[in-house]
């Protein structure tokens, strides 16, 4: 008898998605697509608004990462305020939103890591639900929560300093920055009371990544196993090859490791990707043009970072950065689990960068903005926590904006999750009568690996229980199991 | 020398010439009496309503009663409070207020009293209406989805030569704050800024002018709408 399965919502990620598996009559899984069923309409509604709004305006598609919308925009209309891309602005402009990203990148990989991934890993993917959360977390391995807490509440702090808020604030405006950073701010971030210090945070970044490989070595299966699937990996990199996060040229690498897209300026992505629409998601599908609609897909996001870059500009994370690479026989990873791992890596970098940015007087002092000849069109693209992230906008001559394109990095994720999650179904779900909690949540293991954010790539709002149903060939409900 | 009343306004005694609008009497005497639609310097208007206050019981906007000798003033009860309040959300309701990317959050009236009477959400439907940005003029952009119609900018800007550059057009609820063609075009930069100040919320934005004052040094980031006056009452004290 054919089932359809349906995992709806799926927790434990930003936003809503659902997942359907089909099974068909002798007891295969011979379908499985993540859905994202709700809908966005930023693109739309910010046409006619002046350019400036944009940064504002668009960052509200989220609250977990606004900063990178935030900064995308701010990249894309200096550009258009003809101050260039990327490193156009003055050092004060740069460096701010720098360590504003940082700060962003800290707080979201600490977040996904900690209260969203560290459940299934402490407790075991098929553990009572009960005590698979943070709360579960807190009262089975207390330091590790509040590390986790503590380690969120910097990073906020330090976009806060940046931002003037820790969700949607106003700094980065086009052509640069609207403040420096207080002197206060400077030193309560370098030598505050432990242990909200950036060398505490680097410490505590530095224990995770322990804590992650001890798990790994431990469960191999879990983090080598899990998933594992051939994919392409695209990304921005620093000219030189190193792991940049703010600004860069765009690489994408195959599966082997060979470069299929070769450091190429942003400002004309359109060249080189497109967006597939199919008729069951709301998210779309981006593509490399080269490869086709079939081949051409590609993973964004910290692991596909690890895969593109050659290197890490900060001695701690860069010794991280050997140990993975060598890890994976200097190859790219093409394990998703291996995400978590390279989160960590990135976490300890933007804690080391912070560092260095801290300790940089041009925060103190100088110039904030720079501008030149306008254009009407611009591009940002920045390296959101979750990967490659596109802003792109045109303006009339009345300074209103007429077209705007967002790729979303979950959205460039989109068909990798679906890889995943089929992985994940085919192998815990051929030939099994019965459906188990466990399952559903291995299912959404592979999905949270990615940490995508669903209500970021189609703007969702809602409660997220988890419902699976199971229906036979005629549609007929024979099972239906709600959790949360 | 002019005359001196004495007044009460919920009940403490009050001095203030005679004549005095009841705004700027309660004011001089520490005593924060809400407007939108009133700005010093321009004649007031009393069309925004928000300073109703009762005057020997009855209902009367502060911005254009005089004061008298005896007068018994109540300013901060709850059934004025709460008119306010009702007042306050029919002007977010009635057009479309998005705070969170105006470059005027902050330095916004309006979103300054919703603050202070602690609006979360209003009681009444939002109408969504349609309305247009006109983006036409080389010094400002003007957003009619903010506009309140208080006509300050028709009371308070002049060019060089006094004549007035704003005006109502259309009619009903239809009306909008027109910019004329021709002198518009001619505004000085120092004009097109008096303007976005004298606007009391988003609706005149001089061009490409957007958040460049951070948050948290912005007017009402420092010291919320009336405490200014309200803080000079706790010294006089």
């Amino acid at each position: 008898m054919g089932q359809k399965i349906t995992i709806e919502p799926v927790t434990r990620v930003e936003g809503h998605g659902k997942v359907t598996i089909h099974i068909d009559n002798d007891g295969k899984v011979n379908q499985t697509r993540l859905h994202i069923v709700e809908f966005r309409g930023f693109e739309r509604f910010v046409q006619g608004r002046p350019y400036w709004e944009a940064p504002v305006l668009v960052q509200r598609l989220c609250g977990i990462c606004p900063v990178s919308h935030h900064l995308a925009a701010a990249k894309a209309l200096d550009v258009i305020v003809g101050a260039g891309t990327g490193q156009g602005l003055t050092p004060t402009g740069e460096k701010m939103r720098r360590l504003m990203h940082y700060g962003q990148i800290f707080q979201s990989h600490s977040l996904h890591f900690f209260h969203l991934a560290s459940p299934d890993l402490l407790f075991g993917i098929d553990s009572n639900p009960l005590t698979r959360n943070i709360i579960g977390v807190a009262l089975a391995n207390k330091d590790l929560a509040v590390q986790g807490v503590m380690m969120r509440k910097f990073g906020q702090e330090i976009i806060e300093a940046t931002a003037g808020k820790k969700i949607h604030g106003t700094g980065a405006i086009p052509g640069g920055i609207n403040k420096h950073l207080s002197a206060g701010d400077k030193e309560k971030f370098l030598n505050g009371k432990d242990p909200m210090n950036i060398d505490n945070m680097i410490s505590w970044a530095q224990d995770a990544l322990e804590f992650f490989k001890d798990y790994h070595t431990k469960n191999k299966a879990i983090i080598d196993q899990f998933i594992d699937f051939p994919s392409s990996y695209l990304s921005l990199v620093r000219k030189d090859g190193a792991l940049d996060l703010y600004h860069g040229v765009l690489r994408a690498v195959d599966t082997d490791g060979k470069i299929i897209l070769h450091d190429v300026d942003y400002q004309n992505y359109l060249k080189y990707i497109d967006e597939e629409v199919r008729s069951w998601s709301y998210m779309k599908f981006p593509y490399l043009k080269e490869m086709g609609k079939s081949a051409g897909w590609y993973t964004v996001g910290p692991l596909a970072r690890m895969n593109t870059a050659e290197f890490i500009d900060t001695p701690l994370a860069q010794k991280e950065f050997e140990l993975f690479k060598s890890y994976n026989n200097g190859k790219p990873s093409n394990k998703p689990m291996h995400m978590h791992w390279a989160r960590l890596i990135e976490i300890l970098h933007s804690a080391e960068k912070m560092k260095e940015l801290l300790n940089d007087n041009d925060l103190l002092e100088g110039e904030l903005v720079t501008k030149g000849t306008k254009k009407n069109e611009g591009i940002g693209l920045i390296e959101a926590p979750r990967g490659t992230l596109f802003h792109h906008y045109k303006i009339n001559d009345s300074d209103q904006i007429t077209m705007c394109n967002l790729i979303v990095s979950t959205t460039n994720n989109n068909q990798p999750m679906n890889e995943a999650v089929n992985q994940v179904a085919v192998r815990e779900m051929n030939d099994q009568k019965e459906i188990s909690e466990g399952m559903m949540n291995a299912v959404e293991v592979a999905i949270r690996a990615y940490d995508p954010c669903l209500s970021c790539a189609t703007h969702a709002l809602g409660q997220m229980p988890l419902e699976i149903t199971l229906v036979d060939h005629k549609n007929k409900i024979i099972d239906k199991k709600r959790n949360r | 020398m002019n005359q001196i009343v004495r007044f009460t306004i919920d009940g403490s005694e009050c001095m203030a010439e005679k004549g005095q609008y009841l705004v700027d009497a309660a004011k001089e005497n520490g005593i924060y009496i809400p407007t939108l639609c009133n700005y010093t310097g321009i004649k007031p208007k009393g069309s925004c309503r928000v300073c109703t206050v009762k005057v020997n019981g009855r209902l009367m906007t502060a911005c254009t009663t005089p004061v008298s000798e005896n007068m018994d003033v109540q300013n901060h009860i709850p059934e004025i409070d709460e008119l306010r309040k009702k007042i306050i959300e029919l002007f977010f309701v009635e057009g479309n207020h998005f705070c969170p990317a105006c470059e005027k959050g902050g330095n916004c009236e309006l979103q300054a009293l919703a603050y202070r009477y602690k609006i979360m959400a209003p009681r009444y439907p939002f109408a969504f209406p349609q309305r247009e940005i006109d983006a036409t003029n080389p010094k400002l952009i003007k957003d009619q989805n903010r506009c309140i119609l208080c006509k300050r900018c028709i009371r308070g800007i002049q060019d060089e030569k006094g004549r007035t550059i704003f005006a109502y057009r259309k009619r009903s609820s239809r009306v909008e704050i027109g910019i004329d063609h021709k002198l518009g075009k001619e505004l000085s930069d120092e004009t097109a800024m008096k303007a976005m100040d004298i606007c009391p919320v988003g609706a005149l934005l001089v061009r490409e002018k957007g958040f460049d004052i951070p948050i948290g040094e912005r007017k009402y980031d420092k010291a919320p709408i009336g405490s200014d006056i309200e803080e000079h009452n706790v010294s006089s004290k």
